[in-house]
């Protein structure tokens, strides 16, 4: 298995704050990992840390072979190799549903303006939002938004999509839209690394289950051994509050 | 009586009105666009992120303290003391005589610009952090993310505040008459020293002033309103204005890869 994405002795602190402590874990191109945790362990911080966000503290993160820490890399052409979906979907509320999934490709890409309508219509299908091309962020639902976000994120054509929690700011009955569309991707051979908390999906769809707990890596394994035959007692503990 | 004296003086002294509202209005426009651009300047410059290490910050922390030092130094002192400085100071110093003119767009345009530093600078704090981040997230450079996704909504949340300053303008350009700028005031106080009637001849003034600050109050909402775009968008039900026969080729195409 090729690895796209390898990490080791990654640790960052918040002044004397140590946040995440000698993290070591690596994607392979087409799997899906899922991450899960107690809120405060460190999941978010983790996912911002990879595609630079938060400046880690130590370790190496090793993308494609290159240690993308090292000052020679360029930051930004690494950050289109990765697509973020947040939390807070975080659209561009100055652009519509459109131009949210075509101004990184014309202006970081250099894709012409007709090459960009055509791929971000490609993805506003994969999401099911091609009737809401004119939507400005406002005028969307918290799951339209959440889709939006996500075609905008594949637009880009990136080797990996992070997901931080994509469906904890959701209604409940949104949950459902946007959970449907990150199965698809999933089933399509995207490399994905998701944060959720939404186990049945993590059960469902994950090749690998990431367990973090303070700062730390407390298990890892297929969602097999995870949700039925925890190793750890922290993740039986966490598995049994959830 | 007075009535019949405002008739008069509109009638016997309107060219002159108008010139000086005409300079008005000519002098705070000019100003406004031109303190905004300075305003947006400087006020980008100084919410950059500060460089890591080395002469980049040696130099990003001097420029800062120089525009900071403006900003207090304009905010801090009246227009008018600063004007007298500035065009009497200029020819002392320098033995330039400036062009009354140009001298107040300049006394205009760097005052309002020291205002529109603080009103952008607020702006862009108040943009949401998630946006810089999804802007970053997607690979834009500071520049790319300030011009593409934070000035806009900068701009849009600033404009009321750009709208009050122009207001400001209209009416402080009135100051300027202690340079001889033949503005409003000035020209409004060299009619009513030919016919001594100053209430009548500064109630006109008032008038003109009232209509100026009025009229622009009114463009710049239209404007707020043209900005933000209509109320509801249209739903594109199964044929897409935007698509082209590739598209719906790709999106068959699409649809079966998933
Ligand atoms: N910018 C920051 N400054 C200081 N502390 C932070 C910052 N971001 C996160 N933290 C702290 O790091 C810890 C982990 O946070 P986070 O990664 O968001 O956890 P999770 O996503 O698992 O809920 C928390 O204790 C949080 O308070
Ligand atoms: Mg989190």
């Amino acid at each position: 298995m090729e690895k796209l994405i390898d990490i080791q002795h990654l640790s960052k602190s918040f002044g004397t704050h140590e946040v995440l402590k000698d993290i070591n874990f690596s994607v392979d191109k087409g799997e899906v990992v899922c991450i899960i945790g107690s809120s405060g362990s460190g999941k978010s911080t983790l996912l911002r840390c990879i595609n630079l966000l938060e400046k880690p503290s130590g370790g190496q993160i090793i993308y494609k072979g290159e240690n993308i820490l090292d000052n020679r890399h360029d930051i930004c052409t690494y950050r289109t190799k990765l697509g973020m979906v947040f939390q807070q979907f975080n659209l561009f509320n100055n652009h519509n549903a459109l131009s949210n999934c075509m101004v990184g490709q014309m202006k970081v890409l250099k894709r012409s303006r007709e090459e960009a309508q055509r791929v971000a219509m490609k993805y506003l299908q994969v999401v099911g939002m091609e009737q809401y091309i004119n939507a400005k962020p406002k005028q969307l639902s918290g799951g339209q938004k959440q889709r939006v976000a996500i075609a905008r994120a594949l637009s880009m054509e990136p080797d990996v999509m992070l997901f931080d929690e994509p469906t904890s700011a959701l209604d409940p009955e949104m949950v459902g839209e946007v959970l449907k569309v990150m199965k698809k991707l999933a089933k399509s051979g995207l490399t994905m690394l998701v944060v959720t908390h939404e186990m049945g999906f993590a059960k469902e769809v994950s090749d690998r289950v990431v367990f973090m707990d303070k700062g730390v890596i407390a298990e890892e394994g297929p969602p097999e051994q995870i949700f039925n035959n925890p190793q750890q007692e922290r993740t039986r503990e966490f598995l049994n509050r959830t | 009586m007075s009535y019949d004296w405002i008739i008069k003086i509109v009638s016997d002294n309107w060219p002159m009105f108008i010139r000086g509202a005409v300079m008005t209005l000519y002098i705070s426009i000019i100003g406004t666009i031109v303190g905004s651009i300075i305003g947006l300047l400087v006020g980008v410059v100084r919410s950059a992120p500060v460089p890591e290490h080395g002469v980049k910050r040696v130099l990003f922390k001097v420029v800062n303290a120089i525009f900071a030092m403006y900003i207090e130094f304009f905010r801090g002192t009246p227009m008018i003391v600063q004007a007298m400085v500035i065009y009497y100071g200029s020819a002392l110093a320098f033995g330039i005589d400036m062009n009354r003119t140009f001298a107040a767009l300049f006394i205009v345009s760097i005052n309002t610009g020291a205002y529109m530093a603080e009103i952008v600078r607020g702006g862009i704090i108040s943009v949401d952090k998630g946006q810089f981040e999804a802007a970053y997230a997607t690979g834009m450079n500071h520049m790319q993310t300030m011009a593409n996704v934070v000035l806009p909504q900068v701009i849009r949340n600033i404009l009321p505040a750009t709208g009050n300053e122009f207001v400001i303008n209209i009416k402080d350009t009135s100051v300027l008459n202690v340079i001889s700028v033949s503005e409003l005031y000035f020209q409004t106080k060299s009619i009513a020293g030919n016919n001594f009637r100053y209430f009548e001849s500064f109630f006109v003034a008032c008038i003109l002033y009232f209509i100026m600050t009025f009229t622009v109050t009114r463009i710049l909402r239209f404007i707020e309103r043209k900005i933000d775009g209509p109320e509801n968008y249209i739903i594109y039900a199964n044929q897409m204005q935007v698509a082209t026969p590739e598209d719906m080729v790709a999106r068959t195409k699409s649809a079966n890869q998933y």
